[in-house]
């Protein structure tokens, strides 16, 4: 089992420098400096608190925490339920191939960019109001821009495609011949849905609502971008807190709160791709 | 008086593209018996039982099922089940939740559901796996479930496609025997499929031989076997020797022909002209080899052995006529002939009973 050749112990030896440098070491250094007192010069200064983790509790931060779940909530339902029967369609599509490669292109372009470009679609003199106006569907431009609508359209536009791609891995898998088995055994459209596709697809789910979820959290320049005054989710205040208000020790609690969060969540991923994935499993009943 | 059908095929054509999968089909299945669909790979079995399950819709023709017509029908209100070729056990259930899939879906009670279950999992021999995931189980395992599944329902007619083509020759021996047991036992129509005509013929009450989308010949496994209607029915189930032969004189239930040189009184069940060019089927154990020093056996071919293939209980020899076909003769072991060995280019008579020839006009 243990093949001790050169080449693989390079590259295992890569990435775990990889890792320790760019993922364990930064998350140490976020993790010390949410229990260090805050410095107005130098950031941090030594001593030890839990104060910002106390400070988290504040109302408005709170419901900060509330809202951006529920955000990130939100457009995780809104990307399956775009994403799934999308996703059942395109792996029984002949065009399958075509399909897929309109699906990944957006990741050719920066999605910093592409939120910008979301701008020019959705402002008052924008595409979607100026179609709108010309075929006198409506009389006055729609306020979309800096609202939540468009908040939740940027981050469904953003993470669409992390939802669409592990449940074509999951539909592709799907053996067809399961849901001709449900109705054959006397089980409605609904039925054969509610029993067989989605507990056999439901791998793909949970991975697809992981990719979107934990991203829609964090991903603070749509609501900058697109949001209003009182759109604020928790990457932002992350941001804030670091580059605004230069308060680093609340704003790395706030990050190691949510770290935890994602953990917590992967944590629930995995548990649940053993339970649902691992053949391994059967065997002990 | 014959019953009436449980399944009717009333000239049903299903097509793919260009080609048709089923062509003007017209066939009855009676209640109770054990009908098999026999023929080569893609001549439509499959799609037969999918018309009859409703997963697929004839493009013109009427099938009936218990005497009302299903055309339209989706599958869930057919009162058929079935046994897929691949099996396609949910693999996200224990084997007790994909045999009781249907009887949930149907709304019974869980007391119910559970003692149905526990009766059609014994039935098939898993009553101790009732628990295990079906990824955790053996193709004959997997097997089994797939047929509990589809009984447990009930169902007038059980459509079983290929189930054995997966299990190695042993399993296959011993589920033939199981599935026919419990045939027997429920009393339930049974529709098989399969393109193995050993499995065909030990299994069937009656055969539907298939090719391309049509029927070959319907009847019982000794009809098919005995008495082929044509040159695909006699060549597709088991071995048989064609010889070329021209009828020399004709009665209403007899027939001379020549074969090779010499006359062969044979039965005309074909209404047989004189003149006529025929082929004159006969299978392997029909044969009957003698030695020349041995008592001329009446009207006989000669030949010379070029081959002979030792099987265990018989012995397969291979002749070589005057005018160059070749003729296999299963020769069997018993107390009269327990040497039945010939050597190579010895010169042998070659003959048959009179009536187990099969003679088929020649086109
Ligand atoms: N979904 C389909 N689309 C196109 N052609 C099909 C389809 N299903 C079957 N056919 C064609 O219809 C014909 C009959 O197919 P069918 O599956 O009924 O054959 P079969 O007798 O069951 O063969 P096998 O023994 O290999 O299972 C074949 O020529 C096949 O290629
Ligand atoms: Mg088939």
């Amino acid at each position: 089992m243990t093949d001790r050749s050169p080449f693989k112990t390079a590259v295992v030896a890569v990435v775990a420098f990889w890792i320790l440098v760019f993922v364990l070491l930064p998350n140490l250094l976020v993790l010390a400096a949410s229990v260090l007192a805050r410095d107005e010069v130098r950031f941090i200064r030594p001593g030890f608190t839990l104060a910002h983790y106390r400070a988290l509790m504040s109302t408005e931060i709170l419901g900060i925490f509330v809202r951006s779940i529920a955000y990130a909530a939100g457009t995780t339902a809104i990307c399956l339920a775009m994403g799934y029967p999308f996703a059942f369609l395109l792996a029984r599509s002949s065009a399958r191939k075509l399909l897929l490669m309109l699906v990944v292109i957006p990741f050719w372009t920066s999605s910093l960019v592409r939120t910008y470009a979301l701008i020019i679609v959705l402002k008052a003199n924008g595409l979607i109001n100026t179609l709108l106006l010309e075929t006198g569907l409506i009389q006055q431009p729609l306020p979309l821009l800096y609202s939540n609508t468009a908040v939740f359209i940027g981050l469904v536009y953003t993470l669409l495609p992390f939802m669409i791609l592990p449940l074509y891995a999951a539909m592709e898998k799907f053996d067809p011949a399961l849901m001709e088995a449900g109705y054959d055994l006397g089980a409605s459209r609904l039925q054969v849905l509610r029993h067989i596709l989605l507990p056999v697809t439901l791998p793909g789910i949970i991975a697809g609502a992981t990719m979107v979820f934990l991203p829609a959290l964090g991903l603070f320049y749509v609501p900058d971008l697109l949001g209003g005054a009182r759109s604020m989710l928790l990457g932002n205040l992350i941001k804030n807190q670091f580059l605004a208000a230069r308060n680093w020790p609340l704003g790395a609690a706030a990050s190691m709160t949510l770290t935890l969060l994602m953990g917590l969540l992967l944590w629930a991923y995995f548990v649940s791709v053993r339970r649902y994935g691992d053949p391994r499993e059967a065997l002990t009943r | 008086m014959t019953p009436t059908p449980i399944v009717r095929f009333r000239n049903v054509t299903k097509r793919y593209g260009d080609t048709s999968a089923v062509d003007r089909m017209n066939f009855d299945v009676y209640p109770g018996e054990f009908l098999t669909l026999l023929g080569p790979s893609g001549c439509g079995k499959t799609t037969i039982l999918r018309l009859i399950a409703g997963l697929d819709e004839a493009d013109v023709g009427d099938i009936f099922i218990d005497g009302k017509r299903v055309n339209g029908l989706p599958p869930n209100r057919r009162d058929v089940n079935t046994v897929f070729q691949n099996y396609a056990l949910f693999p996200h259930m224990s084997v007790a939740e994909n045999v009781g899939f249907g009887l949930k879906m149907k709304g019974l009670p869980p007391s119910t559901i559970t003692s149905r279950v526990g009766a059609a999992l014994s039935m098939v021999k898993l009553d101790e796996l009732a628990r295990r995931r079906v990824r955790a189980l053996s193709g004959g395992q997997q097997q089994r479930v797939a047929v509990a599944r589809a009984i447990v329902n009930e169902p007038l007619v059980l459509l079983l496609d290929e189930p054995f083509s997966a299990l190695d020759y042993k399993l296959r021996k011993q589920m033939q025997l199981e599935l026919k047991r419990l045939h027997r036992r429920l009393g339930i129509t049974f529709l098989f499929v399969t393109h193995d005509q050993n499995e065909a013929i030990s299994m069937s009450d009656r055969i539907i031989v298939m090719n391309d989308g049509r029927i070959e010949q319907i009847g019982t496994p000794r009809q098919i076997y005995e008495s082929p209607d044509n040159m695909f029915v006699a060549e597709f189930v088991g071995e048989i020797n064609t010889l070329d032969g021209v009828v020399t004189a004709a009665e209403q239930t007899t027939l001379t022909a020549r074969v090779e040189d010499a006359e062969f009184p044979m039965t005309n069940r074909r209404g047989f002209q004189p003149g006529q060019r025929v082929k004159v089927l006969l299978r392997p154990e029909d044969l009957f080899v003698s030695q020349l020093q041995d008592e001329a056996p009446g009207p006989h071919l000669t030949g010379t052995v070029e081959d002979q293939i030792y099987k265990g209980t018989t012995v397969d020899v291979f002749i070589r006529l005057a005018s160059g076909t070749t003729v296999c003769a299963t020769q069997f072991f018993n107390e009269d002939a327990e040497d039945i060995s010939y050597r190579v280019n010895e010169s042998v008579h070659v003959t048959w009973i009179r009536g187990w020839e099969v003679v088929l006009p020649d086109d």
